[in-house]
Order: structure tokens, then sequence, then C-alpha cells
């Protein structure tokens, strides 16, 4: 009875064309369409940020240490107050979007496509591929993340390429095991079974079959890794590969607020609030999505209900 | 007149739904003495469970209400009856016990702690509970009971912890007990032994019981009087003999004259195998799970335009044999020839080509049907496959014309597969089956999962399509009635053996084996006269 079914005479909804058809469903969701809005304001921040403020970013100001928050005395960019060396919280959290985006982004996206990979493959073939995946997935997960950060440093340059592998490889197992454990309940499905009587191939079967009820699981643990990388990659900053001062991230900047958390907390509060809002806003929309793609979950986002999410 | 002991008058229950409200329950009225056995007889969606979960308090509210009506246990009230009174009277004096007694058992912890654990929770010393326990597990037949209380649920099979529920229930002496298809998970053997049990219990304790259910073979056997719901509403109700032998509403006519196995046999092109070479020659195949052999040296021959019946209970080895023959399993031993060719020796290639002449309809088409792909894409994912076999610009055509074919619109194949019901899943699922243009399709129960009227729809159209497309079957189910209409040969197993093979009518009217006629006497009949008269002939033995 929880999970009312359409009757035969019920009308379908009509033909509309698909981008439409998202934009009503995400009209329905309030606090998706909320968040999707902050998630077009951050992405524009990354696109453009520092070409804007990136130079009122840089500008040291002695003077304005550690000022404090909304107070407009030295103009609309210290409304957030200044940091350790004077320079505006607003501007540099702007211009520092783009690399946390960037770094966070890449790192969540090559940790899910190989996790998911390996995760499928694993699943699926034969039960020896499976134990050689999954022993060196046991290997990464013991390996101290940082010593492997530091063994990293040692052989390869810091850059943004490095730092992002190094995120992305301690992150992989995560996606490796959950893909793992969902396709061996979902490939014994009888719809798998159904697809095999019919002669599909294996590349078929994992990718239209078993991938779709998957990737809802995946991209909701990847809204929350999100959070982690972008605090992970501070600590990885710090060690002294990927950002340098004067390149900056989010993570960064809560790092070098920390000291000043008792006389200046907004050093490192405005940053770390950037951090949840964009990682809340991630997960509102992964829910909203799941929801949305889900053809048995559906009507809660179409019209005619009440009910959202 | 007495007092009922459970009286249920003008009874409504509403749903709140997106879609708005929907009456689940509309103004039911019945009752239950002492000592009689009362049945709701339903199809799923009727109202049947709801009515129970009523008496039971088990309404999930919201979204369920009770909009009107009474409920009498014994003159009183249970509507707005206390809480702490109404536990009192819920499991006490009104048990229930449920189709699936797997999922009602916990599994860590042992069958005889939770049973004594419904004693104690009621106010029996700890020290009686344990001895009333053991008293129980034996009433109910389990063998050893001394010993396997301390045994998990797990270890015990789906009879045997049927007969754990009710002993569980029985423990406090109720005066009702409510039991909910208590039977429709169990083979038909472990069925027959349930409901005789049930008997008993009521002969000896004076209880009523409210058995719900859709099988009308159930209600034929043990029901003093039944309540026919449909769609919320009770359409009839009387004695089992008044109802099943002049049903006055449409509905239960309807219902009464789909129950399989009331036809005639099967002649058409048994007695003798039409033309020199079988479509399959299966032989002496085997296959071991580890140390466990589930098929043993199965051999038969299926021949073209033939629907072969596979019966036997769980365990029986017969949908194994099903995917071992499609090679969804590897099979240990054996040969299987199709159309001459060794099945188990194919290349890869040959196997690929093979798929397209052999299909298989599931039991569930809930499961069976990828629930994220629409009708039009599942149906046609099949020329996705094959590409050989039609260009993509008339698959939208084909679906259509195969919509059609199973007796479905052709602008279905837009929607998903949870939008429809189960029979028309099913149509669906077949629908897909025949987008390769098979010559052999393989049911594996599939229509088991489906209500009586329903089943009957699909047997129809299976045998429809038969004839129009000239498809040969492999039957398999453990249901006796359904085969006898529609078989033209039937294969018993048991035990991973073929026991007896025959043609339907051999099988049914002189079976040779000893388990084949265990079968036939233990399957209900939808008649009352029929079930009497077996259960007199069961006496006297």
């Amino acid at each position: 009875m929880s999970q009312p079914q359409v009757r035969d005479d019920a009308p379908l909804p009509a033909e509309r064309n698909a981008v439409a058809q998202v934009m009503a469903m995400l009209y329905r969701d309030k606090f998706a369409l909320v968040a999707a809005f902050v998630l077009l304001v951050i992405v524009l921040c990354a696109l453009v940020g520092p070409e804007l403020v990136g130079d009122i970013a840089a500008k040291q100001n002695l003077r304005g240490r550690n000022a404090p928050p909304f107070s407009f005395s030295q103009g609309w960019s210290f409304i957030l107050g200044a940091d350790a060396l004077g320079r505006p919280i607003l501007p540099r959290i702007i211009v520092a979007a783009r690399n946390t985006m960037l770094i966070a982004g890449a790192s969540v996206a090559f940790a899910m496509f190989v996790g998911a990979s390996l995760g499928l493959i694993a699943g699926y073939t034969s039960k020896i591929t499976s134990q050689i995946i999954m022993r060196l997935a046991d290997v990464i997960m013991s390996f101290p993340s940082l010593l492997l950060a530091v063994i990293v440093l040692y052989m390869l340059e810091s850059s943004i390429f490095n730092l992002v592998l190094v995120l992305a490889i301690t992150r992989i197992p995560i996606y490796l095991r959950t893909t793992r454990a969902e396709v061996l309940e979902i490939r014994e499905r009888m719809f798998v079974q159904a697809a095999r009587v019919m002669g599909a191939s294996d590349k078929r079967i994992v990718l239209r079959h078993i991938l779709p009820v998957v990737l809802p699981t995946l991209v909701t643990i990847a809204t929350l890794d999100f959070a982690y990388i972008m605090l992970a990659e501070s600590s990885l900053s710090f060690l002294g590969i990927g950002i340098q001062p004067p390149e900056v991230t989010w993570g960064l900047m809560v790092a070098q607020g920390r000291p000043y958390l008792a006389n200046a907390w907004w050093l490192a509060l405005f940053p770390g609030l950037a951090i949840v809002i964009t990682t809340m806003s991630l997960t509102l929309l992964s829910g909203w999505m799941r929801t949305a793609l889900d053809p048995v979950q559906r009507w809660r986002l179409e019209a005619g209900s009440k009910a959202n999410g | 007149m007495a007092e009922h002991v459970l009286d249920v008058r003008g009874l409504s229950v509403e749903f709140h739904t997106v879609y708005g409200r929907v009456q689940a329950v509309k103004n039911v009225s019945f009752h239950l003495d002492r000592g009689e056995t009362l049945a709701i007889l339903g199809e799923s969606g009727s109202g049947k469970s709801v009515s129970a979960s009523a008496i039971m308090n088990l309404i999930d509210s919201p979204p369920g209400y009770i909009t009107a009506g009474e409920i009498l246990y014994n003159s009183e009230s249970l509507l707005g009856m206390e809480a702490e009174k109404r536990r009192r009277i819920n499991g006490q004096k009104i048990a229930m016990i449920f189709q699936d007694p797997l999922a009602h058992l916990n599994p860590v912890y042992t069958v005889g702690w939770q049973i004594a654990e419904i004693l104690t929770a009621h106010g029996v010393a700890a020290s009686d509970a344990r001895a009333r326990t053991l008293e129980l597990m034996q009433r109910v037949g389990i063998v050893d009971a001394k010993e396997r209380m301390n045994y998990y649920p797990h270890q015990f099979s789906g009879g045997q912890r049927q007969r754990l529920m009710i002993a569980m229930a029985l423990g406090l002496k109720p005066d009702i007990l409510i039991a909910d298809e208590p039977t429709t998970a169990l083979d038909v053997t472990v069925q027959a032994q349930i409901l005789r049990l049930l008997e008993e219990l009521q002969a000896e304790t004076g209880m009523g019981l409210l058995l719900i259910t859709h099988d009308l073979g159930v209600v034929a056997e043990v029901a003093d009087r039944v309540v026919v719901m449909n769609a919320g509403e009770i359409v009839e109700s009387g004695t089992v003999r008044e109802v099943f032998k002049k049903p006055s509403h449409s509905y239960t006519k309807k219902l009464i004259g789909a129950a399989p196995g009331k036809g005639g046999f099967n002649r058409v092109a048994c007695d003798t195998p039409a033309g020199p070479e079988p479509m399959l020659r299966v032989e002496s195949v085997c296959k071991a799970y580890g140390n466990f052999m589930a098929l043993r040296n199965a051999s038969f021959q299926l021949m073209h335009g033939e629907t072969l019946a596979i019966v036997g209970e769980s365990g029986s080895g017969k949908s194994t044999l099903a995917k071992t023959l499609l090679r969804l399993e590897e099979p240990t031993s054996g040969q299987a020839h199709y159309m001459g060719r060794n099945l188990f020796a194919l290349s890869p290639k040959d196997l690929f080509a093979m798929r397209r002449e052999i299909q298989m309809v599931f039991q569930d088409p809930t499961q069976s049907l990828n629930p994220r792909m629409t009708v039009g894409q599942l149906i046609s994912e099949a020329w996705a496959i094959h590409p050989e076999l039609l260009p993509a610009a008339k698959w939208k055509d084909r679906v259509a014309e195969l919509l059609a074919l199973v007796g479905l619109p052709a602008d279905h194949a837009r929607r998903y597969p949870h939008q429809f019901s189960g029979g028309q899943r099913q149509r669906i699922a077949i629908a897909r089956a025949l987008a390769l243009d098979p010559k052999l399709i393989i049911c594996d129960e599939a229509v088991s999962a489906l209500d009586v009227s329903i089943q009957a729809q699909v047997i129809k159209l299976l045998e429809k399509l038969r004839r129009e497309l000239s498809l040969s079957y492999l039957f398999i189910a453990h249901d006796l009635a359904v085969v006898r209409d529609f078989a033209d040969r039937v294969i018993v197993m048991q035990g991973g053996n073929i026991v007896e093979t025959g043609s339907t009518e051999q099988i049914f009217t002189a079976p040779v084996q000893p388990y084949t006629r265990a079968l036939l006497d233990a399957s209900l009949a939808a008649d009352p006269d029929i079930q009497a008269e077996r259960r007199r002939v069961r006496e006297l033995a």
C-alpha cells in the first residue's frame, strides 16, 4: 500500500522535451532547487572568480590584519573580515573556489571512476580476479594516506595533478568495495539472468543492467566524499605537496586560520562554511537526483504530488 | 442468538496516497464463532489482509485510517480501546500467523527461547514457560523437540517454521487465530500437513480460525464458511458449499470458473511423438553443487509443438534443470541435444545463436524486468543484442505488434514495469521472450506468483501463442492443477530425480509411483465435495 500504482486508465504525462521535464522536477523539490542555485554560483566563482577579484584577494594590507567581519569601513570586500596578512576573506573564498573545486572534483571523479570500474570487474568476473583486486584495495586501505603522500612527494614534484592523484588513490577502496558488494547482489537478480538468457554480452549486462542500479549509491558517497577531500587536501598542502601559498584553497584557508581561532574566528569559519554549504548542496542535489533517476520514485517529483523527497 | 467471538461490522479503511484517498476496505461485515473456520477469500488488492490487520490493530496510521465500523471481540469494542488493554488481547486472545515464517522468527535467538518469550511476556513463570514450550513443540509435530528447542530458525524447513509459528500463536490458548496465507509459501504435501494440524488444534481448543487466503482449494478443504472479497467489498458470503456450488455474484462465478484443474486433458500430439526427431533430447544430465547432487541423471525428450510440464516440490531440481538447459549453470555431466546440436558443447558463437531459439519466462515478473527500463526498452533490448534480427527503425512498430499480441495497448511501451499489475507484467515478460522469435520457451513457475483469475488468462495467452506461433513449452510448476489443463506430458521430479514421466492423463488418472500419488492427493481441488470425499478416504486409511 505504501507504493501507489498507476492505474491503467491514469493519463500518461504528455511527452515534453527532456530539459523542461528535468527543470520541472527540480522546481518541485525546493531544497534541491536552492542547492542547484548555490552550486551554480560556486561554479561561476570557480570559473571567473580569479579573473574578477584576484587582485583584491592578493593585496596585503598590514593595517587591516585580522579585521573583523561585518564592517563596511574598508569597503565591500572586507565584509567577511580579513586574514592575518590583511587580505580580505570574501574575495579569497571566491578565488579559492577554483582550486578547491578543481582538486575535489577531479579527485572524486577519478576515485569514483577507477573504484567503480574495478568494483564492477571484481564483482562480475572470476573469483581470482576479484581476489587480486580486493587484496590490492586492502593494501591501499591499510597504508596510511599521509605516508603515501610523503612517498609521492619524495618521488614526484608537488603539483595539483599529484595532489589529485594521492587523494584519489586513498579514496578508491571506498567506491571499489561498495560497488563490488552491490554487484554481487545485483548480478543474481532475475533481470540480469533474463538478459543473459537473451544472449546479452557481459559488457551489456554490466553497463546497461548493473551500473544504473549501483550509480545512485556511488553518487551519494561521492557527494559526502567531496567534503572529506576538501579538508584532506589542506593537510596534504601543509605537508608541502599540492597547493602552496600564495595559491589558496578553502581547506588551506581553514588550516591557516586555525592558529587564530581564539581571537579571529572568522579566518577559519567562513571558508569552513563554504565547504559545508557546498557539501550540503551536493547532498541535497544528489538526493534529488536519486529520486529523479529512479522510475519507481519519480512520481514524487512529478506534477500532481504534494510530497517532496 | 449466541454472542460471536469476533464481530466485524461495517468496517471501512482508507489509505491516503498521493493519488488521493483509496478505499481499501468498504463497509465490510463478518463474524466468527467459537470452533468455526471462516475463510476470507480474495485476490491481491481485494482488501482481505487489510481487514485482518484492522482486527490486530496493525494498520499503519498514517497512511491508513479506519473511517467507519466496529470490531467487537466478545461484545467488547476493540477500536478505541486503551493501548494497554488492547495489548493484552493481541497475542493472548487473538493470535496471528503469517505467510512467511522466516521473516517473523528472529534469526539470532533459538526457537525455544522465542516461544518461551511470548509466554513469559504474558506472565507465565520462566520455568513453566520452558515446559510449556516443549509441550507445544511436540504438539505441533516437531520431532526431537527437546533437543531442537535450542536450534535456530534457519535450521528448520519452511513447513517446520510454520509449525513453530503456530506453536507460538497457540501458546496462550487464544480464542481466535488469524492465519494470513499460512500455507502459500509451502509445498503441497507440507501444506496438507499444516492444514490438518490447524484443524486438529482447532478441534482441541475450540478456537475460531480466521483464514485469509487466495487459494480456492484451501477454502474447500478447511473452511466452514467463506467470505469472498473483491476490490475492498464483500461480494458474497455463505457456507463453503453454497458459495462454491451456487455462486450468485458474477465475480465469484468468474473466480471459481478460473480455478485450474477442471478441464479435459490435452490430447493433441501427445500419444505418439510427432516427427522423427525430438526437438530437445536430454540425456542423463547431472548437476552437483559440491557434494550435493541437485540433479541426477535427468533424461527426457521434448517434441515439436509440445507442452511438457515438469512438476516437483521445492528442492526437486526442476529449476536447476531449466537453468542447466539454458546454460545459466554448467552441467556436471550429461548431454542435451537441441535440434541435433549438443547444447553443452556449443562454441560461444553458437551459444549466442541458440539464445534466440530458446527463451525463458521467469516466475516473478517484478524481478525479471529491469525496473529502470521502459517496456519499449525492455522488449527492444532483444534486437539490440541480436541486431541482425531487426533494424532499429522498425523496433517501435514491432514492440507495438508484440504488445498487441500479448493483449496490451501499444502506448504502454513508454511506461515502466512498476506501473503495471502482476498479470500485465508477466505479459510484458512474455512479449520480451517472443521478441527473438524463439521456438522453445521455458516457463519457470511463470504463473505461480499470479492470482487465480490472472493465472487463467496468462495460461490462455500461452496456449494461444503456442497455436499461432507453433511454439513448444517446457513448463515448470509446483502446482499440479495448472499443469493438468495445459500440458501434453508431465514429468514428476523429486530430490533431483525424475520419478515418473507420462501423458498428462496418465499421470493424473493412473499414477504409478507413490510419490506422484502423494503429490496428487495433497493438491487441493477447488471443490468442497471432492475434498470431503478425499478426507473420507484418508480417514478410512
